[in-house]
């Protein structure tokens, strides 16, 4: 049996909250880089410039890459052999959300009731996502999520018979929908299968990976690089100004259905694809 | 292309989509609750905290400063959610708003008739845009945290023509010219 403490995950999290709003992957930056080459607009060039620059300037100084420092999104994987010691796993992640965004000067986004919209303060609740794992580890991944890009977001309950190509069309059709709203370019999560929650939870993991890193299934791998290409074709483009680079990846995770159904989510997440993990 | 604030009727009117404008001077930010707030006090035909006459509003929600800076990270949000209030703040006589994201119909009908423009700031290029204000200071509303009306004083904050007083639209233009036929 491992023990791992709450105050160790506190302290981590909090760091990871800051370090995953500072600094951009380099996963990120060398997508830019290359639809910099890429692009034909002037302006859409001159767009992933700044983006680089931008993402340069909050590595250096330690300053949020987007005011919109997110909804901490966790995914953790607890093994079923660890022990937490001090305290309750999802308080101590709210207490790492709390600390790392007072401390780091992020932005404190999340209002209490989403009706009465009072603002918690201190960028909590968390939304903790927890799967129990075989063996002895706890992995802590944090993906903050900017509200721009996640109103952008879709589901739709398709018929089996709509098949791969009702998937394909949804999936242009809420990039196209989305414009210059989510801060393109873009990279775009598609959940396929599943229930109506577990479509949308795919898609979410789905931006996890690494930006263009192909799905390790062939079918998805294949139908990511179609995708992607029939998005780029909508010439929405950087900032939605007109372009060629619209997405900078799409990442498809499947998970078996029901005979009846065929959910598809499409998570959008902006240019700023920031996450950060811990294995204690 | 440099503009100095206030921005006036005749410096809205030369401008067309697509080019790119340094801005220069003082300029408002505002969002969703302050848009609110703004236009419910026009509703009651109570007195604005702002005058808004040739100004510009930014669309934008700072991260906290950390101490030796005069703001934090201040990228635009998305202007959509403004789209109801802003044709009322326009008949105010504001000349520029600074945002990401199409507009409605209804308010490019109105930057049209007030003569008014809209303009895009790279959305996500917080940290880059934050060099370019100098000043920062609440002036309505502080109880809104980052939604609190801020003057802001900026040197060369970088800006691209949306849509201009003519009604031109960037975004429909981009889609025509990089869209597959």
């Amino acid at each position: 049996m491992k023990v791992v403490r709450v105050d160790q995950i506190i302290e981590e999290v909090a760091r990871m909250c800051q370090e995953a709003n500072y600094n951009l992957g380099q996963d990120v930056i060398d997508a830019f880089k290359n639809a910099y080459e890429a692009e034909q607009s002037v302006t859409g060039k001159d767009i992933l410039q700044q983006l680089i620059e931008n993402a340069q300037i909050a590595k250096n100084e330690s300053v949020p890459m987007c005011q919109d420092t997110g909804f901490s999104v966790f995914f953790v994987e607890l093994g079923q052999e660890v022990h937490v010691e001090g305290g309750g796993l999802e308080d101590a992640i709210n207490e790492g959300v709390r600390k790392g965004y007072q401390e780091g000067y992020l932005r404190k986004s999340i209002v209490g009731h989403p009706l009465e919209r009072q603002n918690t303060g201190d960028n909590t609740p968390a939304v903790i996502h927890i799967r129990v794992v075989p063996g002895d580890k706890l992995k802590i991944t944090v993906a903050p999520k900017g509200g721009g890009s996640e109103n952008m977001s879709a589901i739709k309950m398709l018929k089996p018979a709509q098949g791969v190509e009702g998937v394909k069309d949804f999936v242009v059709e809420t990039v196209k929908e989305a414009g210059p709203n989510p801060c393109p370019p873009i990279i775009v999560g598609v959940g396929i299968g599943g229930t109506f929650e577990k479509a949308a939870l795919l898609a979410k993991e789905a931006l996890l990976r690494p930006v263009g890193e192909p799905s390790s299934d062939p079918y998805a791998a294949d139908l990511e690089q179609e995708l992607l290409e029939l998005v780029n074709k909508l010439g929405i483009g950087p900032q939605g100004l007109g372009g060629k680079t619209t997405a900078l990846a799409v990442h498809v995770n499947t998970h078996p259905a029901h005979i009846a159904s065929l959910p598809v989510a499409v998570n959008i997440n902006c240019h700023a694809s920031r996450h950060k993990e811990i294995e204690f | 292309m440099t503009i100095k604030t206030p921005f006036t009727t005749e410096a809205a009117e030369k401008l067309r989509i697509g080019q790119r404008v340094l801005l220069n001077g003082k300029i408002y930010t505002g969002r969703d609750a302050a848009h609110k707030k703004l236009v419910e006090l026009l509703e009651n035909g109570e007195e604005l905290p702002i005058e808004l006459k040739d100004q510009i509003i930014y669309y934008v929600g700072p991260s906290p400063a950390k101490p030796d800076n005069v703001i934090g990270s201040a990228g635009p949000t998305t202007s959509g959610r403004m789209d109801i209030y802003a044709p009322k703040l326009m008949a105010q006589g504001l000349k520029g708003m600074i945002g990401k994201g199409k507009r409605t119909p209804e308010v490019i009908k109105a930057m049209k008739q007030t003569k008014a423009v809209y303009f895009a700031a790279v959305g996500g290029a917080a940290a880059l845009i934050s060099k370019r204000i100098k000043s920062c200071k609440i002036v309505a509303y502080p109880e809104l945290g980052p939604e609190a009306i801020r003057e802001l004083e900026v040197e060369d904050f970088p800006v691209i023509v949306v849509n201009d007083s003519l009604g031109g639209d960037l975004y429909e233009e981009g889609l025509k010219i990089y869209g597959a036929k």
